[in-house]
């Protein structure tokens, strides 16, 4: 064993390591269905983003060492797409909707309100990584403007007040009971 | 890539058939081609200057820097002439006053984007964005300048990163890439965030794909990438005062 975590150090142990690492595991099955092409880098980057919620330096490395891909350009791929994240996501998601009909109907003031009382802007995550905030074109629900989405359920004619208490029960660990 | 072009020049010398030959007429003259050439190197061949920014000879063509922009008659839009290939009968124009405005345009942009103020520059005076701004007649930029401020890498013992100067022409992401073969730059982020990059984002020095060859600084046409002790700040007047004693 000792032998082993001295191993762990170079690139290609530390790769090997991860090929059996049960939290890679689709990871590396996006890798193996496209035959470790570096066409599959997308795809794979996709996969580690679903497995870990954003994509560490770490993955990168693992990445590039198993496509025999440039480091560099794993991660311009990777900060390229607005969809991949470096960044771990907190632990409840908060999407406000900024399409028209949000927009029109106070969007700008939740988002104020937001970052007013918890200083996060769209992109950002609260320091003790309870909450991100993000933004989103259009919910597709406009009907219900102003809409968001709180973790995975869509809200709508939100006020700046019941937004806060809606994060602020998730900062208070309210709704985890 | 490179391999490919050098492929073109010698089935272009040697075995071109006479059916596959093309003519075309660049700003008068009336030329004779091979389609797998460029418009670029064509006139080249043929002593008629396209001023260029990102593209370098021995890597591949990227077409980012837009300064090549040529006027071909019945084409709506202008075309890189480093990117675009000749058909039978296209009529090019590089020097019609619309090209010409564009280009300056083109060149106030770039100019507008960064730093790029020239008299405390590494490269004042061998800047290819420079010479090329001063043969255009640019005298003012018509764009209210961005002027970010962007953090000096010069974290690597030659070599120093300034992308405040940078142009993103991407020449040096080439260079180590095709060249080099180290591929140890990328352009990072996207739209006006980009970025050059060493690795993943590094410090130059913790980037340990580099191979310390400097090819990106030979191929970068502006301050961006420089030598350590280059740099204005770094020069020293070496004054002798007369000793008293």
């Amino acid at each position: 064993m000792q032998t082993n975590a001295e191993a762990v150090d170079t690139p290609l142990d530390s790769a090997l390591s991860k090929t059996k690492d049960p939290q890679y595991r689709m990871v590396n099955r996006i890798m193996c269905l496209h035959n470790y092409q570096p066409d599959a880098l997308i795809e794979t980057l996709h996969a580690a983003q679903d497995s870990f919620g954003c994509i560490t330096l770490e993955t990168m490395r693992y990445i590039s060492h198993m496509l025999h891909l440039p480091l560099s350009r794993v991660y311009a791929v990777a900060t390229f797409y607005h969809y991949f994240t470096l960044k771990p996501p907190g632990k409840h998601r908060c999407v406000l909707c900024m399409g028209t009909a949000c927009y029109i109907a106070g969007a700008e003031s939740i988002e104020k309100a937001i970052t007013e009382k918890h200083h996060i802007s769209p992109g950002e995550t609260t320091s003790d990584g309870e909450i991100s905030l993000l933004t989103a074109r259009c919910l597709g629900s406009c009907g219900l403007a102003p809409a968001a989405i709180f973790d995975d359920k869509v809200m709508g004619q939100l006020t700046p007040k019941n937004v806060l208490k809606q994060l602020q029960d998730w900062r208070d660990h309210v709704a985890d009971t | 890539m490179t391999d490919h072009r050098l492929q073109n020049s010698v089935r272009q010398r040697h075995s071109l058939h006479p059916e596959d030959i093309v003519t075309l007429v660049i700003d008068g003259q009336q030329l004779t081609a091979d389609p797998n050439d460029t418009l670029l190197t064509i006139a080249q061949a043929h002593n008629i200057h396209i001023p260029t920014l990102c593209f370098l000879e021995g890597i591949s063509a990227y077409g980012g820097c837009r300064v090549c922009l040529v006027e071909v008659e019945g084409y709506g839009k202008l075309v890189p002439a480093c990117l675009t290939h000749p058909a039978e009968g296209i009529i090019v124009r590089t020097q019609s006053p619309r090209v010409i405005e564009y280009r300056k345009k083109i060149v106030e942009l770039l100019l507008s984007e960064r730093n790029h103020i020239c008299s405390v520059c590494v490269t004042n005076g061998h800047c290819e964005l420079q010479q090329l701004a001063s043969t255009l007649g640019i005298t003012h930029i018509r764009y209210p300048g961005l002027f970010p401020s962007l953090a000096i890498d010069a974290s690597n013992t030659r070599f120093i990163h300034d992308p405040n100067r940078c142009v993103l022409c991407s020449r040096c992401v080439r260079v180590c890439a095709e060249i080099e073969g180290a591929h140890t730059w990328d352009i990072i982020h996207r739209g006006i965030k980009s970025r050059v990059s060493a690795d993943l984002n590094q410090p130059w020095k913790e980037a340990v794909t580099c191979t310390g060859c400097g090819k990106c600084v030979q191929a970068c046409p502006t301050g961006a990438l420089s030598e350590q002790g280059k740099a204005v700040g770094e020069m020293l007047k070496k004054r002798y005062t007369e000793s008293t004693t």
